[in-house]
C-alpha cells in the first residue's frame, strides 16, 4: 500500500494482503481493485473510485478551490504546512476529499469520496466545508446525496477546529434530513472515529463493502483499556451488520446497482 | 471574561501533602511556613499576625503568578484534578430541587453520564453532564465519566423531554472522551454521538454547554452543540488528548506536554480561535481550591446566559446556532498554491451557483454496468 502505483511498471505480479495469492496487477484493476482470488476489497482513492461509480464522463467536481490553512500553526516532528505541501504533491489532491455533480445509471447524485492517501483522509475544515456544501447543494437541487466514506478521523493538527466539522456537517444533515432528501452513506475501508461518529453514521440508508474496517476507538486503544483480546472481525462491516448499524453489505461491483436501487426506491 | 471577586486566602482549601501538583510545591512551602508561625505564635504566646499576614499576602501573590502562566500541560492537570468540583458537587452546591431521571429506556442506566431535572437561579433546567465520581467506588461505578452508548442516548431522550416542556438544557462536560470498550462498539458509539450532534443542532429549546473539567473529544461533543459554548479557566476542550497525539504524532507518550501545547486547547485560545464563547474565572489557585467559589460563579454565568438566551424566539435561536457551527474553520478558496492567498471565512467565500444540469444529461448518460 505503500507503493505508489507509478513507480511499478504495469503488469507486475503483486501478493493479496488478504489471501496471499500472487494476482496480476492489471487483473486486480479490471477487477475494480478486488483480489481476483479472494474478491478482497483494496482501498482506491478519490478519483478511482469516482470513475468507477459514476456513468462515464458525467463528473462534474465542485468546490476544487478549497485547500487547507494552517490555523494553529501546528508543527510535530514536521511542520502541518510541510506536511500538507508533501501530500499535495504526492497525490495532485488539494484536501482529502473530492465533491461533486454526477450520474448513476442515468441518476442525477452529489457525490463526495474520500482519500485515504490524504493524511488518511483525516478530516480537518476543507474536509468539513466541502461534505457541507455538498449537503447544501443536494438540499438546493433536490438530489440524492451519496457519501463514500473512509477516513482515521478527525485531523488532529487543526485541533478543535477539526473536531467541530462534526457537528458542522452532522448539523447540515439535519437540515437535509428537514428537507426530505435523500442520503446514502457507503462506507468503505477504513471508517471510523470522528467520521464514523458524524455523517458517516446519519445516512437514511448505509451501506459498506465487505470487510471494511469500521469503529470508534482505534482497536489499539481498546485493546490497551480494557487488556482483552479482541474478538475475531471486530470492527468490521460484518460485525456493524450484525449490530445493527449498517443496512446492506454491497461487493464493489454491486454498487452502481444498489445505490440506483435505493434512489429509485425513495423516489428522487 | 467576568472579572473574579477576590478571594481571601483563608477561603482556599489547604494544599496537602499527597494532593498537590508538581508545579504547586512553592505554594506548599508557603504553606508549611504560616503554619510554622502560627504554631509559633500560640506556644509562644508572641503577636505573629503581620508575619503571617505577610506570608499570606505572599501565597497569593505566588499563586496568582503561577496560574496566570500556566502551560498548557499543567491547564490539563488542573482540569483533572480529584479535588476539582465535578457536576455532582456543582449539582449540590448551587441547583435546587434536582430530580435525577436514569435511563435511555433501551438499553440501561450509564452512571457516567448523568440527567435530570432542576433549578437554577429560578430558571427550570434539563442538566445533562459526565460524572467522573468523586472517590474510588463512585469513580468505578460510574466508570471514571466515559460513557458508554447508553448514556448518549439517555441524553438525547432526557433533552427531547426538556424540548417538549420548553426548558432549557445545560450540559456540563467533564469527560476524557466516550468509553473505547467492545461494548461501546457493539452498541453504536459512532452512531450515538452523531444522533446527539444531529438532533442537538435543531433541538427547539435553548442548549448551554460548559466544559467544567476535561473536554475530550468526541465523547465530550456528544453533548456539547448548543447555543452558548463556555469553558471555566483551566479547564481544556480537545480533539485528541495530548498523550494520545503524542502516542501518534511523535510516537511517544513523552511529548506530551508539546503535544498540549500544539494543540492550542486551553480556554484562552478556544476563545481567540472563536471556537468557544465564553471563559468562567475559577477561583484564585484553580477550582480545586475553593470549589464553592467555581459553582458560584458556574452558576452566575449559567443564570445569566438563560436568562438571554429565552429572549429571541426559538427559530431565530436555532438559526444562530445553525450558523455558529456552520461558520466554524477556516481554508484557502482560490485557485493557488497552499499558503499564497488570502484565508477567507466561508460565508463570504460561497462560489456563485450554477445552473443545475440540463434535463438531457439524464438519458444522454449510458450505462456499461
Amino acid at each position: 500500500m505503500m507503493v505508489q502505483k507509478r513507480d511499478i511498471p504495469a503488469g507486475i505480479w503483486d501478493s493479496c494482503q488478504e489471501c496471499g495469492h500472487m494476482v496480476y496487477q492489471k487483473e486486480v484493476e479490471e477487477n475494480l481493485h478486488c483480489c481476483p482470488e479472494c474478491g478482497h476489497h483494496r482501498r482506491i482513492n478519490a478519483r478511482a473510485r469516482i470513475e468507477q461509480l459514476v456513468d462515464p464522463d458525467s463528473f462534474e467536481e465542485l468546490y476544487a478551490d478549497l485547500s487547507p490553512t494552517d490555523p494553529l500553526k501546528f508543527k510535530d516532528r514536521i511542520p502541518y504546512r510541510e506536511r500538507i505541501k508533501a501530500v499535495q504533491r504526492k497525490t495532485g489532491e488539494r484536501d482529502a476529499v473530492v465533491v461533486g455533480r454526477a450520474f448513476i445509471r442515468g441518476r442525477a447524485v452529489i457525490l463526495g469520496a474520500m482519500n485515504s492517501d490524504f493524511i488518511m483522509a483525516s478530516m480537518g475544515a476543507v474536509v468539513g466545508e466541502k461534505i457541507t456544501r455538498a449537503i447544501e447543494r443536494a438540499i438546493e437541487e433536490d438530489h440524492p446525496l451519496v457519501l463514500v466514506t473512509a477516513s482515521g478521523g478527525a485531523r488532529m493538527q487543526e485541533g478543535m477546529i477539526s473536531l467541530m466539522q462534526m457537528a458542522k456537517t452532522s448539523a447540515a444533515l439535519a437540515k437535509l434530513d428537514e428537507a426530505g432528501g435523500l442520503y446514502i452513506v457507503v462506507a468503505t475501508d477504513p471508517t471510523t472515529a470522528g467520521v464514523a461518529a458524524s455523517f458517516a453514521s446519519l445516512g437514511d440508508v448505509i451501506v459498506a463493502e465487505p470487510g471494511a474496517m469500521m469503529g470508534f476507538a482505534g482497536p489499539r486503544v481498546i485493546a490497551n483499556t480494557i487488556k482483552q483480546d479482541l474478538p475475531d472481525g471486530f470492527q468490521t462491516a460484518e460485525f456493524m451488520l450484525k449490530h445493527g448499524f449498517v443496512d446492506r453489505i454491497v461487493k464493489r461491483h454491486d454498487l452502481r446497482r444498489e445505490i440506483a436501487r435505493i434512489i429509485d426506491y425513495s423516489g428522487k | 471574561m467576568r472579572r473574579e471577586r477576590a478571594v481571601r486566602p483563608t477561603e482556599l482549601r489547604p494544599l496537602t501533602e499527597n494532593g498537590h501538583l508538581e508545579f504547586e510545591k512553592p505554594l506548599l512551602r508557603i504553606q508549611h511556613d504560616i503554619a510554622a508561625l502560627e504554631v509559633e505564635q500560640r506556644q509562644g504566646g508572641r503577636d505573629m499576625s503581620d508575619e503571617i499576614k505577610q506570608q499570606h499576602a505572599r501565597m497569593v501573590a505566588k499563586t496568582k503568578r503561577l496560574y496566570s502562566h500556566l502551560t498548557a500541560w499543567e491547564t490539563v492537570l488542573v482540569a483533572r484534578h480529584p479535588g476539582r468540583p465535578q457536576i455532582r458537587d456543582h449539582i449540590d452546591n448551587f441547583v435546587q430541587d434536582f430530580c435525577e431521571l436514569h435511563g435511555d429506556r433501551a438499553f440501561g442506566d450509564d452512571r457516567a453520564l448523568i440527567t435530570g431535572f432542576g433549578r437554577v437561579g429560578g430558571h427550570k433546567v434539563m442538566i445533562v453532564g459526565h460524572n467522573k465520581g468523586r472517590d474510588t467506588r463512585e469513580r468505578i461505578e460510574c466508570n471514571f465519566g466515559c460513557a458508554h452508548p447508553e448514556g448518549y442516548r439517555k441524553a438525547l431522550l432526557k433533552m427531547k423531554l426538556a424540548e417538549k416542556y420548553k426548558v432549557p438544557v445545560v450540559c456540563m462536560i467533564d469527560t476524557q472522551g466516550a468509553f473505547p470498550g467492545i461494548g461501546s462498539e457493539e452498541r453504536g458509539i459512532s452512531q450515538a454521538i452523531a444522533v446527539n450532534m444531529f438532533e442537538m443542532s435543531r433541538l427547539r429549546t435553548p442548549i448551554v454547554c460548559v466544559v467544567i473539567g476535561e473536554g475530550g473529544s468526541g465523547g465530550a461533543l456528544g453533548i456539547g452543540v448548543g447555543d452558548r459554548i463556555a469553558l471555566f479557566e483551566n479547564s481544556f476542550y480537545s480533539v485528541i488528548s495530548a498523550e494520545g497525539c503524542a502516542a501518534i504524532l511523535w510516537k511517544t507518550h513523552e511529548q506530551r506536554q508539546r503535544a498540549a501545547e500544539a494543540l492550542r486547547f486551553t480556554a484562552k485560545d478556544l476563545r481567540k480561535l472563536d471556537i468557544i464563547d465564553d471563559v468562567i474565572p475559577e477561583p484564585l489557585g484553580g477550582a480545586h481550591r475553593a470549589p464553592g467559589l467555581a459553582s458560584q460563579a458556574l452558576e452566575q454565568y449559567l443564570v445569566d446566559t438563560l436568562r438571554d438566551l429565552k429572549r429571541p424566539r426559538v427559530d431565530t435561536l436555532l438559526k444562530r446556532r445553525y450558523e455558529r457551527f456552520r461558520n466554524m474553520g477556516s481554508f484557502y478558496d482560490a485557485p493557488s498554491e497552499f499558503g499564497k492567498s488570502k484565508a477567507r471565512k466561508p460565508a463570504s467565500s460561497r462560489a456563485p451557483l450554477r445552473r443545475p444540469l440540463p434535463a438531457s444529461r439524464h438519458v444522454a448518460s449510458p450505462d456499461p454496468a
